[in-house]
């Protein structure tokens, strides 16, 4: 069985045919970097997506401060990650790069802010 | 009336690369004018990622981008002032400037880079009957409301127009707890990045209506609905067609202007497809000293290529002011074959030593198509392409061997073969 993706991995959207065998990826073709590959692979199995909001911020400039998770998350958890970053807040001054809130959901990535406020 | 030998307009992405090469290449005397109160640009209210994955090899997000540079600026002797704006620019190249401290600024510059960005289309250049019901905003206003104010502008939402800014916000809107009903598209393909209809829309179940608009608006003092209609192959709606959805939002993604007012004040020539101006390989517009680089110059895709661009910018202002700039350029303009829109630049001097690279965008949706590159009838690259879209910004680029050869009356001509 043959998939066809459109790779997210960066702007370019590179069109990736991946070959199936059951949930086994045989092969991988269309795409022009390592990255594509890997996204096929994970696409396949276990899709995951960056998680980018906002947070919070007391006393600060802005009443909010932009955060990512710094590795992607599983897609179907995302829904949960936003519950718990809108539950969240943080003092000024924020670091870019500071951690908010750790291991979101177990799923090994952390919630970092990616601008100061 | 102040000195400088560069002075940047716009505090962005394209005008702090632009300063900050203009700098590395020995300018000594540089000042920034950025109309916000910050550094960054638009850049400042992008807070989801996918930047900086050319230039800087890692996936940031708008805000980590631009601080970079700023970073970087702020380590250099490059005068900022923000909150300033600038409201005229002479053909001696004196900059007229305001700004609540300085008051009413004259600077004389030896090099002026144009740097103002672009701004969205707005209501009022569509035609959509209704009433000024409240809840009826750009996308990019929206996101300014999301990402830096903190307050959700609606709840159930419309998006007209498949750009970028308008794919990001259905879904920051969706993980935000609104429900995007719908975006509709007017044209039979979306002028978004493909990866953004891939992981806004599809991971979400929103659905896009090709071929699709507004067209009118419900509701007296908050939007209660619009009606949507398909429209047929001259864009008109069909009647038959209408659909009424209810909605308290309609975002607007219906295309970004450059904003040119200072430089048509100039007197600089402007490029009608662009609506920038029409520049050399370095950026230079047709006014000596005067250049133009990122969304003022063409609406780019990609902050990574505003960098890059923003860079020759900035080099070609140094050459122009410590005296190294070519005396006599010989001038070859480059011609838009089948199926591309624009080039970018619109001319280049033959005496050039560097490869050059020419921007562009196609008109419509190719698969399988080659982009060809023909200079005085010879075919000096064929690519295949699996896929070209107006909403992808593509490049060719003329090796330096092939302008060396070139003379006056030589051509420069790309196109799309199906």
């Amino acid at each position: 069985m043959k998939r066809e993706l459109t790779c997210v991995a960066c702007p370019l959207g590179c069109t990736i045919t991946v070959e199936l065998n059951e949930n086994e990826v045989i092969s991988v073709t269309g795409n022009t970097c390592k990255r594509g590959e890997a996204y096929a692979k994970t696409e396949i199995t276990n899709p995951t997506r960056s998680l980018t909001s906002t947070v919070k911020v007391n006393g600060g400039i802005l009443p909010v401060v932009p955060v990512k998770s710094d590795k992607p998350v599983p897609k179907d958890k995302m829904f949960e990650c936003m519950k718990i970053i809108n539950s969240a807040s943080v003092d000024a001054p924020v670091k870019i790069g500071q951690v908010i809130i750790e291991n979101i959901l177990d799923t090994g990535a952390d919630i970092v802010a990616t601008n100061i406020d | 009336m102040l000195n400088y030998d560069l002075v940047v307009v716009g505090g962005g992405p394209a005008g702090m690369a632009a300063a900050l090469k203009a700098n590395e290449c020995g300018v000594k005397n540089i000042i920034v004018l950025e109309r916000a109160e910050t550094l960054g640009g638009i850049l400042e209210q992008c807070i989801h990622t996918g930047f900086g994955l050319h230039y800087f090899g890692e996936e940031l997000s708008g805000p980590e981008y631009a601080a970079k540079f700023i970073e970087q600026v702020e380590k250099t002797d490059i005068v900022v002032k923000t909150d300033t704006m600038v409201l005229d620019i002479n053909d001696e190249n004196v900059v007229t400037a305001v700004n609540k401290e300085d008051g009413l600024l004259k600077i004389q510059a030896k090099a002026i880079v144009l740097a103002m960005g672009c701004r969205e289309r707005p209501r009022g250049a569509l035609e959509i009957s209704g009433t000024r019901a409240s809840g009826i905003m750009t996308a990019g206003t929206a996101q300014k409301y999301v990402n830096l104010d903190g307050f959700m502008p609606g709840k159930k939402v419309v998006i007209l127009g498949s750009g970028d800014i308008g794919l990001i916000m259905a879904r920051r809107m969706t993980l935000e707890g609104a429900e995007v009903k719908v975006v509709c598209e007017l044209m039979p393909y979306s002028g978004g990045l493909t990866r953004n209809i891939v992981q806004c829309l599809d991971d979400f179940g929103i659905p896009l209506r090709l071929s699709t608009t507004v067209v009118e608006t419900h509701g007296k003092d908050r939007l209660e609905g619009v009606t949507i209609a398909q429209v047929d192959e001259k864009l008109q709606p069909i009647e038959s067609t209408k659909e009424y959805i209810e909605c308290d939002t309609l975002m607007l993604s219906v295309g970004l202007i450059p904003e040119n007012e200072l430089t048509k004040n100039v007197g600089i020539g402007i490029d009608r497809i662009t609506n920038g101006a029409v520049v050399d390989e370095m950026r230079q517009t047709d006014h000596p000293g005067i250049f133009a680089c990122g969304n003022v110059l063409h609406v780019h895709d990609l902050v990574d290529y505003v960098t890059l661009e923003a860079q020759l910018a900035g080099k070609g202002a140094a050459d122009y002011i410590l005296g190294n700039a070519d005396n006599a350029p010989v001038y070859v303009n480059t011609t838009t074959g089948n199926g591309v829109r624009y080039l970018v630049p619109q001319r280049v001097n033959i005496n050039n030593k560097d490869d050059v690279k020419l921007y562009f965008r196609v008109g419509q949706i190719y698969k399988n198509a080659k982009v060809v590159l023909e200079c005085d009838g010879k075919i000096i690259s064929s690519k295949k392409k699996v896929k070209l879209a107006p909403g992808e910004m593509e490049n060719v680029v003329v090796p330096a061997d092939v302008l060396a050869s070139m003379t006056s009356d030589s051509s420069i001509v790309v196109r799309v073969e199906e």
